[in-house]
């Protein structure tokens, strides 16, 4: 046994060992000095125990442990040390910020390193504090190579843990205030501070959780309901969906009017991510200029329907919205006949360039005396608005409005994703040259997908309009445009269901944590990075999708390369 | 059959509609010129002021342009987060400069002045080129054999996380750049009416030779000659024994000098930089680089001069004399409606070959 370890040890790559440690440490220091430590340790995961800031750092030191492990392996041994080894050089490079910081002032650049990040780093000790980190480091990296090392059965419960540990710490807030009103007020105090979990909290969600979980994969639930016959099947099926359109339509009324204002904005982007679902997850057509249409829809709605100064006709939203789409249409007609001969990457940059054209245009002084420049078009009424009761008033009646476009888009998806056309939307995404060759008009049936993406852009820009009840020139910026594709590149291309998961994601909790919305498009950039590093086919890929990115990737990777010479001669 | 005729139709439509397009710009342009000629509004001196104006912002667009050149050359790849390494650098260059400027070496003599402006250059190329070379190593050179859009989303992904990086490092706030104080005074050129700073002459200057060093670098060296046979075809440069990702990696790094460079230079004439100054030089200077034909060095630099002068000049040339309220605003109209126009109607840009049409 001595033995065997002590030939272990001698091949342990020691120097792979140590740059993992000194990736982590970059990693852990970048952490720091972005500002994440600093500003999320405000928030609590478990109230007095941990807050989400150090998490941050917990979870990057447990990293480079368990890469440290991966990359050390030897016959499956001896991987604690290299762990340990690696997180102690992690946390050591935390505590050299630490110095760094009493020596210098880091902070005349960097704004984060602040007194409190110190406060944080070193428990509240100061530079005599500044060790702690390595002792950390050493722990947390030993525990992720352990966990590098544990079977399969042990580790999906510990990430089964984790994750709903971080997601219970991060909506429990929500969850009090919703559970306050209800009979369960005693309970939602002794689960959930108003920031993060309590101790108490923590321990029954884990349990619970973790618990459930792995009650439902021992007794094999799933497979069992998969094993039965389709009529018993629908029966176990059936009541699941009803419940989960229950709990749909039940949703903003139950959660308070400041969650439903974000449901209803979550529901928003569903419905212009299954918009550009059209357009780039079934032609492929990659449409950096979405908030062009969008533009074009809500000041539509507002011009037809405000009642103050540039309103036009004071119609009510149902005949404004009609408008909306189809100028919308017309522009996407408009813009995108010249420009879909343009190949990939160059319509990207082509469409970008009209977003942002309508954009400076909206705000500018030339259009000033019709859209009311950077003052923008007040008083859009909202869609229902029933005299005496106000029965539906605020931004709920904006969610099923939202979520009713959302189905009809998603049903439309479907249905022409199995149609001619749709076919051919395909073949175009697949490889233009051959769609052309076997009779697809490339032009023509690219316009049809860039139309119809604009006009349900249209109709999202008409319903945003009517949320927020006015539309300024400050509203129609770039990040609608990245927001959407991020929701479909993220989710899945062409892939309904993910269309919902990414919106909720990346629009939903991100408006939930206000306090962090500085830190979204760093989450953002990083996601859609992740994604095409390790999932580009999205988290919820359509069966096609997933399939051919695969194939791609693996086999037809080696083609590329070899066929560049025609591309490029 | 009626598909037959709507595709007729269609076809008619899209022609109808791009002659529109081309009327209505040549329109715009000569009744606007015209015009505003006409009104006699503006002196000779505004025209010349404009014009170095735009030699000299141009100089800077072709500088960054070069960046998305190369990359685009090499790996047929649109690098989406190269205005973000020009903004690195001006980060760079700022800080560098506050430094000296804190121990009061930035403005003691023209010699040390001089000194600082090579020290900000060579902090900013070093930010902006570990940066890029961070940015491929991470996030392009694993997908370089993935499907066309997965890089470029991921570009996209690293053009946001680098924006919100520099925007947690330092805050939304506007920096305000250090004064070099020789660089502002004027050229003493003795010609009536025209007027230049040595700041223009000093960008003028090193884009110039900047380009030049290029363009001997590319042609000439060993190096160089590897760089272009492997964005010639990386299969057949590979069994030549060249090194295809060195001959990458360097293509990212010249990039990213130059963009650094540009950055500083940036820095000293608008005098400002926060975490959003990348994107709008960025895409301007990636319609450079399409302008003078995509891949092309000599390329880029006539790109970079041309947008340089249609922005400067354009919006009072063409849309002043038409009654446009401040057409200023619409500079960046101008830049971009020039870029849609140079994709539908000569997408292989003044030099180039035609590449953007194939598939």
């Amino acid at each position: 046994m001595m033995q065997d370890a002590s030939v272990g040890f001698a091949e342990v790559p020691w120097r792979a060992v140590i740059r993992v440690g000194l990736i982590g440490a970059a990693v852990a220091i970048f952490l720091c000095l972005v500002g994440i430590v600093p500003v999320f340790h405000a928030r609590p995961l478990i109230k007095d125990v941990i807050s989400l800031g150090q998490t941050a750092i917990v979870l990057a030191l447990l990293w480079t442990g368990l890469m440290a492990a991966r990359t050390s392996e030897v016959r499956g041994r001896l991987t604690v040390l290299p762990g340990a080894l690696a997180g102690s050089i992690a946390g050591a490079g935390l505590t050299a910020l630490v110095i760094l910081g009493e020596l210098i002032n880091v902070r005349a650049a960097f704004l984060n390193a602040s007194p409190a990040l110190y406060e944080i780093l070193t428990f509240g000790n100061g530079l005599a504090g500044s060790w702690i980190a390595i002792v950390i480091g050493a722990v947390l990296g030993a525990a992720g190579s352990v966990g590098a090392k544990l079977p399969i059965a042990s580790r999906r419960p510990l990430t089964t843990f984790v994750l709903t540990l971080l997601l219970a710490g991060l909506f429990a807030g929500i969850l009090r205030t919703a559970m306050l009103s209800t009979p369960l007020a005693g309970l939602g105090r002794l689960l959930f501070a108003p920031l993060g979990l309590t101790i108490v909290g923590a321990i029954v969600t884990v349990v619970l959780f973790v618990g459930g979980g792995e009650l439902l994969f021992y007794t094999r639930v799933r497979d069992r309901v998969k094993a039965m016959a389709p009529a018993q099947q629908r029966l176990v099926t059936w009541p699941l969906l009803a419940m989960a359109a229950i709990a749909v339509l039940v949703l903003p009324q139950a959660l308070g009017p400041f969650v439903a204002q974000v449901v209803a904005l979550v529901a928003l982007y569903v419905l212009m991510g299954l918009g550009l679902n059209i357009t780039l997850g079934l032609a492929g057509l990659l449409d950096l200029g979405f908030v062009a249409f969008f533009a074009v829809g809500a000041y539509t709605v507002g011009l037809l329907t405000s009642t103050a100064e540039f309103g036009l006709a004071d119609w009510p939203f149902w005949a404004a919205i009609p408008f909306a789409v189809l100028f919308a249409m017309v522009f996407g007609a408009i813009l995108g006949l010249p420009i879909l001969g343009i190949r990939g990457d160059y319509l990207a940059i082509a469409t970008l360039g009209f977003g942002e054209i309508i954009r400076i245009l909206a705000g500018s002084d030339v259009l000033k005396p019709w859209l009311g420049g950077p003052r923008g078009i007040l008083n859009i009424p909202k869609p229902i608005d029933v005299e005496p009761t106000h029965f539906l008033a605020g931004p709920a009646q904006i969610y099923y409005i939202a979520i009713a476009c959302a189905v009809l888009i998603a049903f439309v998806a479907w249905r022409l994703r199995g149609s001619r056309i749709g076919r051919a939307w395909l073949s175009i995404r697949e490889d233009e040259d051959v769609a052309e060759a076997l009779g697809v008009n490339l032009v023509q049936t690219k316009i049809l997908a860039y139309v119809l993406g604009a006009g349900f852009a249209g109709l999202g820009g008409g319903i945003f309009s009517s949320l927020v009840g006015s539309i300024f020139s400050s509203s129609i910026q770039l990040f609608v445009s990245i927001n959407v594709v991020a929701i479909v590149v993220v989710g899945g291309m062409g892939s309904i269901p993910g269309a919902v998961l990414g919106a909720i994601f990346l629009i939903g909790v991100p408006e939930l944590f206000r306090e962090f919305s500085e830190y979204r498009f760093l989450f953002y950039g990083a996601a859609l990075i992740l994604m095409m590093l390790y999932r580009p086919e999205g988290l919820m890929p359509t069966r096609f999708a997933a399939r051919e990115v695969h194939l791609e990737s693996s086999e037809l990777g080696a083609d590329t390369v070899v066929a560049a010479p025609t591309e490029s001669s | 059959m009626y598909a037959r005729v709507i595709e007729r139709i269609m076809d008619g439509a899209i022609a109808g509609v791009l002659w529109g397009f081309r009327i209505g710009v040549v329109l715009l342009v000569v009744v606007g010129s015209a015009l505003t000629i006409g009104s006699g509004r503006h002196s000779a001196e505004t025209w010349l002021a404009l014009v170095v104006s735009g030699v000299v912002v141009g100089s800077i667009y072709a500088l960054i342009a070069l960046g998305y050149t190369m990359v685009y050359g090499i790996l047929r790849l649109i690098n989406f987060a190269h205005g973000e390494i020009f903004m690195a650098g001006t980060f760079g260059g700022y800080f560098v400069a506050t430094l000296l400027a804190g121990i009061g070496f930035l403005n003691l003599n023209p010699l040390t002045s001089i000194i600082s402006v090579v020290v900000m250059l060579a902090g900013a190329m070093v930010v902006s080129v570990t940066l890029a070379l961070l940015v491929e190593r991470i996030a392009y050179r694993p997908l370089r054999n993935a499907p066309r859009l997965v890089p470029l989303i991921s570009a996209i992904g690293a053009s946001f996380f680098l924006q919100y990086m520099f925007r947690g490092f330092f805050g939304p706030g506007i920096y305000a750049y250090p004064t070099v104080s020789i660089l502002d005074a004027q050229v003493p050129l003795g010609l009536e009416g025209f007027r230049m700073k040595w700041i223009d002459v000093l960008v003028i200057v090193s884009a110039l030779v900047m380009m030049a060093g290029l363009f001997f670098f590319t042609q000439r060296t060993r190096a160089g000659t590897a760089i272009r046979a492997v964005s010639e075809d990386k299969a057949t440069a590979a069994l030549m024994g060249i090194d295809v990702n060195r001959a990458i990696v360097m293509t990212f790094a010249i990039g990213a000098a130059m963009a650094g460079a540009a950055g500083v230079l940036y820095g000293l004439i608008f005098r400002q930089v926060y975490f959003f100054t990348g994107f709008v030089p960025g895409i301007k200077a990636f319609t450079a680089a399409v302008l003078g034909g995509i891949g092309n060095i000599p390329g880029a630099m006539l790109g970079g001069i041309f947008l340089g002068q249609v922005e400067g000049v354009g919006p009072t040339l063409f849309l002043s004399g038409l009654g446009v309220p401040s057409p200023n605003q619409l500079r960046d109209v101008i830049a971009f409606t020039m870029l849609v126009l140079v994709l539908i109607f000569r997408p292989s840009g003044i030099l180039g070959e035609r590449v953007a049409h194939r598939a």
